[in-house]
């Protein structure tokens, strides 16, 4: 599904480099987490897979189903099936989030050269996916992420997810912010959406979302290069020693 | 007086080559409404003299006083100086270099209806999306269920080709017609208040409207009544070279309603064009007018060259109590925009509102806003303006609140937002408030802010192509003034807002 190889990135504005040489692959239906301490470069890594301004590749590659990610413009690989959760949502002001959502998905379609949804079939699908996540009719209507609360952003964003139905998704620190009651429900929307044809890359800090969400295969990231990979346990073990360890490990 | 005919300049056809197809093609461009209509034309003789004036008044057979009315006007003018206290800059216009009547030939007698009308003035305003057919209504069948009719009044350059369901609007006692037919069958009413609210010596532009103005719409309703449909008057400058001059009166009398709408467009051109416009609007004692605009003259290229001058003198007099008026104007055209729609309240417990977008792109420049003059009590305003800025572009909110003295308890609210997208354009806003009492209460807030670069990344991760995200955000930020608009002009509003931004981002 995804494949990373040997991926280099600055940034553009300070010529620092970021990430230097980072190798993934996540094959179809998997779950990958990445943890690692402040300032090792995951929440690039996302930002640099979803494409936004800011960031120069200076090696390696980056690829959805054997296609070059970094090639497309943002809203391409968008309609390729790449999904990015953000960190902090972002408000637009007088945008109803229903609107939103309807522009998103038909210009999604429309790039795939599929014909715009229905105003019904719209309005049923998304009561549907809205119920699951808890979201009601008042925050549907109401404009995209303007006076949300935290946990309201982030099932925000999952439900963006559910009804784009991209195959990768990228969960950038989805748990920031949230009570244990939010991070239930925001979890729940994403195993829900597991499936065989779906992948997910899940950001975090720590390790309480994967006791949510369960990941098949946990990397360590620092300093802009993945240093371990192994199963759930890794998780733990970063839990309970911290990164130290694992990084004079590594040194 | 000489004839000329002129031949609009045309796209070379190939053999085999439809031209509504090159005409599609050309219209792909940003701006769609660019094409030329090819019709023969008469032209008044060049320039700007007394002469012109009389022949204007003789085309459309008008009488002493009015000749009169313009040519105290036209002397006037001569000794007045053109305005430049607003933003703008522009070259000299030459006043004496372009034509002031321009008509299709076709109606040199003018038609008795819509079917003697030119078949290609017709098709013009089929293309443009203007239905000029009363088809219901002559095949003697009803409108389907919840289809809403308007009726329209085209103006095409200098005249007045046709106007809609004027028999159906008679029976409920609402009069819609040409302002040049109005001077003809109701002279006292036009006498009474032609003038009335924008006096002919007004301001530079004003004053040549009043001399020259060839034609536009003139609407009555009676007492007590609720205008049966929506009334809509199409404004199309087609000639090259030709100045647009039209004047608009609209008297709601005691009690009754109207919504009136209004649009513009005109052929690209290389050379400017002025279109010096009046609308006065006389509302009585508890009645209310809704006025829209939705005026998508030809910007210009995005070098500036072409382009509309668009300087218009519009007020509401609310003359009487309770009177209440609601300008909501989309101004998304014209290289050059000046103009100010504003509501005198000079009835007790009278309201005006005046809810404003402003998109200037490329080299366009916009200084627009309104004057709220409170001179009875208890008289409410409410001002919501956002203005868009992007390109090179200049665009200026410019607005007076004035509270007389007697004008106690009166209450005014102003919202001032401009949006920068790029960093080569300009928002500017010049407030002026004058409190002349101790009891009324004046509220100005203002932001300007930038088209964020997160906002256009959040969206574009979501599937939107940088101008779909672009035109979201605007459409946005516009929304408050969008929801004041009647439903389908809200509609075509918000694609013309992306239309217009077309090219302002990459």
């Amino acid at each position: 599904m995804l494949e990373i190889k040997n991926l280099h990135v600055k940034l553009e504005e300070e010529d620092k480099q970021i990430l230097k040489g980072v190798t993934l692959s996540i094959g179809a239906g998997e779950v990958h987490a990445i943890m690692g301490p402040n300032g090792s470069g995951k929440s690039t890594l996302s930002y640099v897979l979803s494409g936004r301004d800011g960031y120069s590749v200076t090696d390696g590659s980056a690829t959805l189903d054997g296609v070059d990610l970094l090639a497309m413009e943002p809203e391409v690989r968008a309609a390729q099936g790449l999904f990015l959760a953000f960190q902090y949502p972002v408000e637009i002001p007088g945008v109803g989030n229903m609107t939103f959502l309807r522009t998103a998905l038909n210009a999604q379609r429309k790039t795939r050269g599929e014909p715009e949804i229905s105003a019904g079939d719209f309005l049923k699908l998304v009561r549907e996916k809205a119920k699951a996540l808890k979201i009601d009719a008042d925050m549907l209507k109401r404009p995209v992420n303007v006076g949300f609360s935290g946990g309201e952003k982030k099932r925000n964003e999952i439900l963006q997810m559910a009804m784009l139905e991209p195959k990768m998704c990228i969960l950038d620190e989805t748990d920031s912010g949230l009570d244990v009651d939010a991070m239930k429900l925001v979890s729940e929307g994403v195993n829900a959406l597991r499936s065989a044809g779906r992948s997910f890359l899940v950001i975090t800090h720590y390790q309480r979302l994967l006791d949510h969400i369960k990941p098949d295969v946990v990397h360590i990231m620092a300093a802009g290069r993945i240093i371990k990979t192994g199963g759930p346990e890794l998780a733990l073990e970063v839990e309970n020693n911290g990164y130290a360890d694992l990084l004079a490990e590594v040194q | 007086m000489a004839n000329l005919d002129v031949d609009l300049p045309l796209l070379e056809v190939r053999e085999g080559v439809d031209r509504e197809t090159i005409e599609t093609v050309a219209a792909m461009g940003a701006y769609k409404y660019g094409w030329a209509t090819d019709i023969e034309m008469d032209y008044a003789p060049k320039g700007l003299s007394e002469e012109i004036v009389r022949l204007i008044s003789s085309k459309n057979g008008e009488p002493e006083w009015l000749l009169d009315w313009r040519l105290a006007a036209y002397r006037r003018w001569l000794g007045m100086e053109e305005p430049h206290w607003a933003m703008l800059h522009y070259p000299a216009i030459d006043y004496q270099d372009q034509f002031y009547y321009a008509t299709p030939r076709s109606m040199a007698v003018k038609p008795k209806s819509l079917d003697e009308v030119d078949p290609k003035l017709l098709a013009t305003y089929k293309k443009l999306g203007i239905p000029l057919k009363e088809q219901a209504l002559l095949a003697g069948v009803e409108a389907p269920e919840g289809e809403r009719r308007v009726a329209v009044d085209a103006v095409f350059d200098s005249v007045s080709v046709g106007t809609t369901f004027k028999a159906e609007l008679a029976k409920a006692g609402v009069i819609f017609c040409s302002i040049s037919e109005a001077v003809k069958e109701h002279p006292d009413l036009v006498r009474k208040y032609l003038g009335s609210v924008v006096p002919p010596t007004d301001n530079f532009f004003a004053t040549l409207n009043s001399a020259v103005f060839s034609d536009g719409s003139f609407v009555y309703i009676p007492p007590g009544t609720r205008c049966p449909m929506e009334l809509s008057t199409y404004f199309r400058i087609n000639a090259e070279n030709t100045g647009q001059f039209e004047r608009t009166l609209i008297i709601c009398d005691r009690g009754a309603y109207v919504s009136y709408l209004e649009g513009c467009t005109a052929p690209k051109r290389d050379t400017h064009q002025l279109h010096a416009a009046v609308v006065e609007l006389v509302i009585l004692e508890d009645a209310e007018v809704k006025y829209s605009t939705v005026q998508n003259w030809y910007p210009g290229d995005e070098q500036g060259r072409g382009g509309i001058y668009n300087f218009v003198t519009k007020r509401a007099d609310c003359r009487e109590a309770r009177a209440k008026v609601m300008w909501t104007q989309v101004e998304t055209g014209s290289a050059i925009t000046w103009k100010y729609p504003s509501c005198i309240l000079r009835g007790d417990d009278s309201q005006g509102e005046f809810y404003s977008i402003a998109i200037a792109n490329n080299a366009q420049q916009a200084d627009t806003g309104t004057k709220m003059i409170h001179l009875g009590k208890r008289t409410k305003s409410r001002i919501v303006s956002k203005g868009i800025s992007a390109g090179r572009a200049q665009n200026t909110y410019r607005g007076l609140v004035s509270m007389h003295p007697k004008a106690t308890d009166s209450r005014n609210y102003t919202q001032c937002d401009s949006l920068l997208i790029g960093d080569q354009c300009g928002a500017h806003t010049v407030p002026y408030i004058e409190v002349k009492n101790t009891s009324s209460r004046v509220e100005h807030e203002a932001t300007t802010s930038k088209v964020d670069e997160d906002q256009l990344f959040y969206c574009r991760s979501r599937g939107m192509s940088e101008e779909e995200a672009v035109a979201l955000v605007v459409n946005g930020f516009c929304r408050e003034v969008l929801q004041a608009l009647p439903m389908e002009f809200a509609m075509e509003a918000q694609s013309l807002v992306a239309i217009s931004l077309e090219g302002s981002v990459g």
